[in-house]
């Protein structure tokens, strides 16, 4: 099978949304004869015509205002905001309208668009080019929010995300757009709202999503040259939450970090670990940390390899897991085996 | 590929009349027009009847707020001729994208009263089925509308329908980036799309004048290539007339196009506003004297046209409306808290449901204490 790049799949999927359903409209800026400054859209108004992809004026209030109308109409816009920062304007529309339409109506009318942000750093953009804006839309009831990490899940996300009743706020990892991997036209893979294991180990979870999941697995691989077995999670939907999955691994290594590019500050992962200290906290044998970026803005790209957290950052949280409260080394797992804990520790 | 073009490839629209386009002057008589033609009486009865009926509408509606039955009622006393004149002159298939202040509008569209005051009640966030009515909700957020009239109209004319859409919105919200862009998506794509812009003079305590220094706030529309129409916003007939006209432009693809009907908020912004604050009773006194419904009886009247059987006729059918209003509005049913979670998502989330357990009892140990 071919080895395709993270945006060629997203291509895929938006060609084979435009050619199974005539409900099915792109557009944004540059999406058209362009193909997008990503050309995540190349080749689609060749093949479809303008009144399927087409470039719209420069104002993403208005192409998110009018996608509302659109899909007011029974269309399914899918609509592209050419850098996460470039969504601020849009703010208002998604947050007030496409998030509380359905609920506003009682249900009567439902608002299926999809919001395509290519976002997260690590490109060497300048400033507004490298914004992780998901915790904004995540907060927010009303959407679903999904980032995918692997090119399979770009196809099939992409794909359930046009089909979704709900709008979906389709948040790309752009540093993986070049990634490649096996992509099969047609197959899903788990549902878009379902977290899934990417790594299985008896630890620790890293619980990632988007560009970390790929640095969550290379320090799982550094990690296990140390002994320490590390389980990664991608949780692909960040709203709502697969409580369920995550909870599942927690429970089964004890200790959690989650990371992601975002300031940590009042980030997403804030809520990833409330929510596993919540669900977990009879199993954990440290607090759930969070690796992410620091509380600044985003810094200009020659200082963005000192913001993003990297393998190293990830390690040393790790370390910081108070493993001295185990009998043996990381990498054999204690206390799940019924091993008692040393009693200092037990109450702390 | 595309192409650019070294100088501009079309004219420029006319430029908006200063003096407001008139078909009946204040004290009922008529107005020569070279463009718009007076609606015929029929029209012209439709017009006043539902004048009558809304502002009884609106009077009852107030005095609902004032008893507490509402959270808050924003008043159109002094603006049912745009209210009135601009549903009118829509066709049932046009959608209409209505504000907070548009409650009469509704009404004269034929949404149930009762429904149209869900959101000023407070018992949900909308109270009718958009899709029935062709009417979205009312929205509160300035301006905001005006792109999903854009947006259904472009979509409606690509699927082949020849419907319009009619955005309502306040001088105010002229000002706001979502009118610019919504005018500008609008021009560019030839959407089907009428921005009924009522200048009533006030935005909350804000005189127009600090929102804008355009000569009138159609010409506006000139900068994004539209037409833009200035008219009388007290005058039924010239708003019925202008309005028409621009829709009948708008779906035969001439473009949208801006209509500012100058009217005036003879009452506070809503019933918790302190107008002395900001603005003269004389000042509202000058308007009272250019009342819509005034006018128009004036001109039925002169040219023999309605008789006190005809007006008693249309008052009685707004007491009759008011009466049924009173008596629905003062239903006491709690609304059910259960629905919070009904419609966030098309599907119920693990969350949700949770929540929805949760706050279920809550309300069951609360009664259990009363
Ligand atoms: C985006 C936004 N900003 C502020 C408000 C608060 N607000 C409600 S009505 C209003 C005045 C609007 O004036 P105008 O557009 O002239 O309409 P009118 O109320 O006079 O009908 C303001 C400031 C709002 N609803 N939306």
């Amino acid at each position: 099978m071919a080895e395709t790049t993270m945006a060629q799949a997203l291509n895929l999927a938006l060609r084979d949304a435009l050619a199974e359903d005539p409900s099915v409209v792109v557009y944004g800026e540059d999406v058209g004869p362009l193909g997008g400054v990503f050309r995540v859209t190349d080749g689609l108004t060749a093949e479809f015509g303008e009144d399927r992809c087409f470039d719209s004026p420069l104002a993403e209030a208005g192409i998110v205002g009018t996608a509302v109308g659109m899909a007011m109409y029974g269309l399914r816009p899918v609509v592209e905001m050419q850098f996460d920062a470039f969504g601020y304007p849009a703010f208002e529309q998604v947050v007030s309208h496409v998030a509380k339409t359905r609920n506003r109506t009682r249900g009567r009318v439902s608002l299926p668009m999809v919001i395509r942000v290519p976002y997260g750093g690590g490109i060497g953009g300048v400033e507004h080019h490298s914004d992780s804006s998901e915790a904004y839309y995540a907060h927010t009831p009303g959407l679903r929010v999904v980032t995918p990490s692997t090119p399979a899940d770009a196809y099939s996300m992409l794909r359930e995300a046009v089909e979704s009743p709900d709008p979906v706020v389709f948040l790309e990892p752009k540093r993986r757009y070049w990634t490649k991997g096996e992509v099969e036209r047609g197959t899903r893979t788990e549902p878009m709202d379902r977290a899934v294991v990417r790594r299985r180990g008896s630890d620790v979870t890293l619980i990632a999503y988007g560009p970390t999941v790929a640095t969550a697995l290379e320090t799982a691989e550094a990690a296990a040259a140390e002994g320490v077995g590390v389980e990664v999670v991608d949780l692909r939907g960040l709203s709502p939450f697969d409580d369920a999955t995550v909870a599942d691994s927690v429970r089964g290594t004890g200790r959690a970090v989650v990371v992601h590019e975002a300031p940590v500050f009042g980030g997403y992962g804030a809520e990833v670990a409330a929510r596993v200290t919540e669900r977990c906290f009879h199993y954990l044998e440290a607090p759930v940390l969070r690796v992410g970026g620091f509380d600044i803005p985003y810094p200009p790209p020659r200082l963005e390899e000192h913001h993003l957290p990297g393998v190293d950052r990830i390690l040393d949280a790790i370390a910081r897991l108070q493993w001295e409260s185990r009998w043996v080394s990381p990498g054999a797992r204690a206390g799940a085996a019924g091993e008692p804990l040393p009693v200092a520790e037990v109450g702390a | 590929m595309e192409r650019t073009d070294d100088r501009p490839d079309q004219a420029s629209p006319p430029l908006p009349s200063l003096e407001p386009i008139r078909l009946v002057d204040q004290r009922g008589r008529r107005v020569d027009d070279p463009v718009h033609h007076s609606p015929d009486h029929a029209v012209l009865l439709r017009l006043l009847r539902g004048m009558v009926v809304g502002r009884r509408f609106d009077r009852q509606a107030g005095a609902l707020a004032r008893q507490g039955r509402l959270a808050v009622y924003p008043s159109s006393f002094g603006q049912e001729a745009c209210q009135v004149g601009g549903v009118l002159a829509m066709r049932a298939d046009d959608w209409l994208f209505p504000t907070y202040r548009d409650s009469v509008a509704l009404v004269t569209r034929g949404v149930d009263p009762v429904g149209v005051l869900t959101l000023l009640r407070g018992d949900w966030h909308s109270g009718y089925d958009p899709n029935r009515y062709r009417c979205a909700p009312q929205c509160t957020p300035l301006a905001t509308n005006a792109p999903h009239a854009v947006g259904l109209a472009h979509a409606a004319r690509r699927a082949g329908s020849d419907l319009a859409a009619l955005v309502m919105m306040g001088d105010g919200a002229t000002s706001e980036g979502d009118a610019h862009e919504a005018y500008n998506f609008a021009a560019v794509w030839n959407a089907p799309v009428v921005f009924l812009v009522q200048n009533n003079q006030w935005a909350i305590s804000v005189p127009v004048r600090k929102q804008s220094r355009a000569p009138t706030l159609a010409h506006k529309a000139i900068g994004y290539g539209m037409r833009g129409h200035h008219v009388d916003g007290n005058d039924a007939a010239a708003v019925y007339a202008v309005v028409s006209r621009a829709l009948a432009d708008a779906r035969a693809g001439r473009g949208p196009a801006i209509v500012e009907a100058r009217t005036y908020r003879m009452d506070p912004h809503t019933n918790s506003d302190a107008p002395q604050r900001y603005r003269d009773d004389a000042e509202v006194e000058r308007w009272r004297a250019r009342d819509p419904v005034d006018r128009l009886t004036a001109l039925l009247r002169a040219e023999g046209r309605l008789d006190d059987a005809a007006l008693a006729g249309f008052t009685q059918e707004g007491e009759e409306l008011a009466a049924d209003l009173r008596e629905r509005m003062a239903d006491e049913d709690a609304p059910d808290p259960d629905e919070l979670f009904a419609h966030v998502l098309a599907a119920p989330t693990a969350q949700l449901t949770e929540q929805r357990a949760a706050l279920r009892d809550e309300v069951r140990k609360e009664a259990g204490h009363g």
